[in-house]
């Protein structure tokens, strides 16, 4: 079985979760309950046995590394491979790379030392559960130069506008990438490629003065390289807006949207914390909800999201809200519609309501 | 390399006879606890708490999942390079070998094991109990008192005493006199089986112990009365807390149901005191539309489309819609059926409930019904007994 390493970009993840990500990457933003965005890429990969992973940082990475740590969670903190943080500190005078072009430049190191023969490259915004070794296994069948992997969308979504789009042709051959709107086949910011196409193809763009690996070394190419796509036909969700975050959170509280994303035997993992199993109290009252362990629930909450170590008091109410880590809900408080961010604290019999399309969200560490 | 001033020394061979089918294939500290633990977690967790980064783990009977489960300790932080946890089953000498005889043979046939740290003092432990304990309050309490050993007491109701190992004390917590289940007892202060020994104390009277032959090599009955003998110093540290054995089906289910108190004596969410325990890693818990859900532990990776009502669901257990689970402790990766009905009932990991079954007395103070590991209770039949 041949190898693959792994490079998860962050370079153009633009943070637009507004209060989520004022002090954290979209990569870093807690999702699902227990997650942070980039676990879903990186489980993708442990699962698929891909067991050298660079991370390529740019901006507000201090939560990030905090929740990666040595990749301890994944079996990443090992002597081969392993997990790489690559924050972006570079200082060679001659370098004369720009863009995203600078991460594969001046980390270069980690493509020579892996012995892996193909690197597979992902963002964080596509949440999904892949197998990178069937993407593989096309893409040898194929003989393609780059395997790049979409979604065909059931139903076009706002968050979508923002994304890629692929025209296909025979052999599902990719023959244009463009932004239209009308287009079903959504790129998931996921390719995969030899090791040494890509490091053919950095130099040629480092050279030619471009800044955008993925504009310019391949879909700019288009027609002398070969790029197959490979249709992911599993449970996606694309977060790259508040309203896309929060409605592809709540998606999760139905049944069978969430068990095609957690999987047994594809698990998707995160950091530990050792919380305690949550606590129900007499009185409380918790229905279609998704709760993480270490909460204390007195109150009720009905089609809701709670992190770990949440305190819902006496009397208080919780509708369609998402409401993160170590939050506490005074008793009476009520809440709909409402995305809390971590450490946030809600005060006896106060009511906090949002609009169903635009949750009222409140900054980390705020008292209301 | 310096020497560690203590290290803690967990004996964990017992078989646990009393827990039923709960310990056929495990070992006692193996048996789960609390929605999310083994016993094991308990004193590990307090080791790591009280800063010893150094335990001999002592294993016997039925080791598999109790060795696996320890690794090489890293949940408890106990993956050191200097220390951390060391498993020490029985072995095979030049000389001959056996298993383990007693609490003090085990001790003893790992004196090598002890001897690589030259501590100044061992920690006794045993894996039999649930309690949080900060041992380096007990092992000030030694130092200071200078004593050979100090051993842990908690005051026990004075109907309960007979039940324990009981320490008659002089009033400056002198102990002059062990009385191993006494029918009048003259104090009500219960061994914890926790010890604290100068190694050296420790070294000699367990070489001396080994050469007797007439001795069951244990701690309580043969090691604690030759120390007392010799007028050696030993003295009682009062421990208060919550702490309880539980070495039967009844006290492992009461033990349990403490947690779910209003404000349980034994607190898990103690963030400077966290209990540690390998994770499962498995998605956030699920509470349907349909579920009621009162008075429970619940632990990740649960779906609850039925009733929980006073109690405690490891991870990984699915309650089916109508189903309704009072008063119970449902084991790891439990699948219950449509419409089960289950009360007063312990339910082992991995068994499978069909519909429309029925499990357990509802009657209070009726006897705690235990259904056996990957056990299998066949749709609209009815199971009562242990």
């Amino acid at each position: 079985m041949e190898r693959i390493a792994g490079i998860i970009n962050l370079d153009h993840e633009q943070d637009m979760l507004n209060e989520l990500t004022y002090f954290r990457c979209g990569a870093a933003v807690p999702f699902g309950g227990r997650y942070r965005m980039i676990d879903f890429t990186v489980s993708n990969m442990t699962n698929s046995r891909i067991e050298s992973i660079a991370v390529f940082a740019r901006r507000k990475y201090r939560s990030l590394m905090d929740h990666l740590e040595q990749g301890k969670a994944w079996d990443l903190d090992r002597k081969r491979g392993g997990l790489f943080i690559l924050p972006p500190d570079w200082n060679d005078p001659t370098d004369i790379s720009k863009g995203d072009l600078q991460h594969y430049h001046n980390n270069i190191d980690f493509l020579r030392r892996t012995s892996a023969e193909y690197i597979l490259v992902s963002g964080s915004q596509h949440i999904c559960n892949i197998d990178f070794q069937e993407v593989l296994k096309e893409h040898k069948e194929m003989d393609a130069d780059v395997t790049v992997i979409y979604k065909k969308a059931d139903e076009m979504m706002p968050e979508y506008q923002l994304a890629q789009k692929l025209n296909i042709g025979e052999g599902n051959r990719v023959e244009a990438f463009h932004n239209e709107h009308y287009n079903p086949n959504i790129y998931m910011e996921m390719f995969l490629i030899k090791k040494s196409v890509l490091q053919d193809l950095v130099e040629k763009a480092i050279a030619h003065g471009h800044s955008h690996f993925f504009r310019d070394a391949i879909k700019d190419q288009l027609p002398i390289i070969h790029v197959h796509a490979y249709e992911y036909k599993g449970a996606h969700a694309l977060v790259n807006s508040l309203e896309s975050y929060y409605r592809n959170s709540t998606n999760l509280l139905k049944t069978e949207e969430h068990d095609r994303l957690f999987k047994d035997d594809a698990p998707i993992l995160t950091k530990v914390k050792n919380e305690a199993p949550s606590k129900y109290m007499h009185g409380s009252d918790v229905k279609n909800t998704l709760v993480a362990n270490g909460c204390v629930v007195e109150g009720h909450v009905e089609d809701s999201i709670l992190f770990r170590g949440v305190k819902v008091g006496k009397g208080a109410v919780i509708k369609n809200s998402v409401i993160m880590q170590r939050c506490e809900i005074a008793d009476h408080a009520v809440l709909e519609n409402v995305i809390l961010d971590k450490d946030c604290t809600i005060t006896e019999g106060k009511t906090l309501i949002g609009a169903p399309e635009k949750p009222f969200v409140v900054a980390k560490r705020k008292t209301m | 390399m310096k020497n560690k001033e203590c290290v803690a020394m967990l004996l964990a061979g017992g078989q646990g006879t009393r827990l039923k089918s709960l310990t056929k294939e495990l070992a006692k500290p193996a048996v789960f606890f609390g929605g999310k633990y083994r016993i094991i977690d308990f004193p590990l967790s307090n080791c790591t708490n009280s800063g010893i980064d150094t335990v001999g783990v002592l294993t016997q009977y039925e080791p598999l999942v109790l060795n696996h489960y320890l690794g090489i300790g890293s949940p408890w932080d106990l993956d050191r390079k200097y220390g951390g946890v060391s498993v020490l089953p029985p072995y095979m000498q030049a000389e001959g070998g056996g298993w383990y005889t007693g609490t003090a043979n085990a001790i003893y046939r790992n004196l090598k094991f002890l001897h690589q740290y030259d501590p100044e003092h061992v920690l006794i432990l045993s894996g039999d109990h649930i309690y949080t304990m900060d041992y380096s309050l007990m092992l000030d309490y030694h130092k200071e008192q200078n004593a050979d050993a100090t051993i842990s007491v908690i005051e026990v109701p004075w109907e309960e005493a007979s039940r324990f190992g009981i320490m008659n004390t002089k009033e400056n917590g002198d102990i002059i006199e062990f009385d191993e289940k006494p029918a009048y007892p003259m104090s009500n202060l219960a061994s914890m089986g926790v010890y604290i020994f100068k190694w050296d104390v420790l070294k000699e009277y367990l070489t001396a112990d080994d050469a007797k032959s007439d001795s069951s090599h244990d701690f309580g009955k043969d090691i604690i009365p030759a120390l007392l003998q010799d007028e050696k110093k030993l003295k009682a540290y009062t421990f208060e807390g919550y702490w309880k054995d539980v070495g039967t089906v009844d006290s492992l289910w009461e033990a349990n149901m403490d947690l779910l108190k209003e404000t349980p004596d034994l607190d898990l969410n103690n963030s400077s005191w966290r209990i540690y325990s390998k994770n499962p890693n498995q998605p956030a818990q699920y509470l349907s539309s349909t579920s009621r859900v009162r008075n429970a532990l619940i632990n990740e990776g649960c779906k609850i489309y039925g009733t929980v009502d006073t109690s405690i669901l490891f991870y990984g257990v699915h309650v089916g819609e109508g189903a309704v689970v009072k008063d119970s402790v449902i084991m790891p990766n439990v699948k219950i059926g449509k419409n089960v009905q289950i009360h007063r009932a312990i339910i082992s990991e991995g068994s499978v409930i069909e519909d429309n079954s029925v499990i357990g007395d509802p009657a209070p103070g009726s006897e705690i019904t235990l259904v056996a590991e990957e056990g299998s209770i066949m749709a609209n039949s009815y199971a009562m007994t242990q």
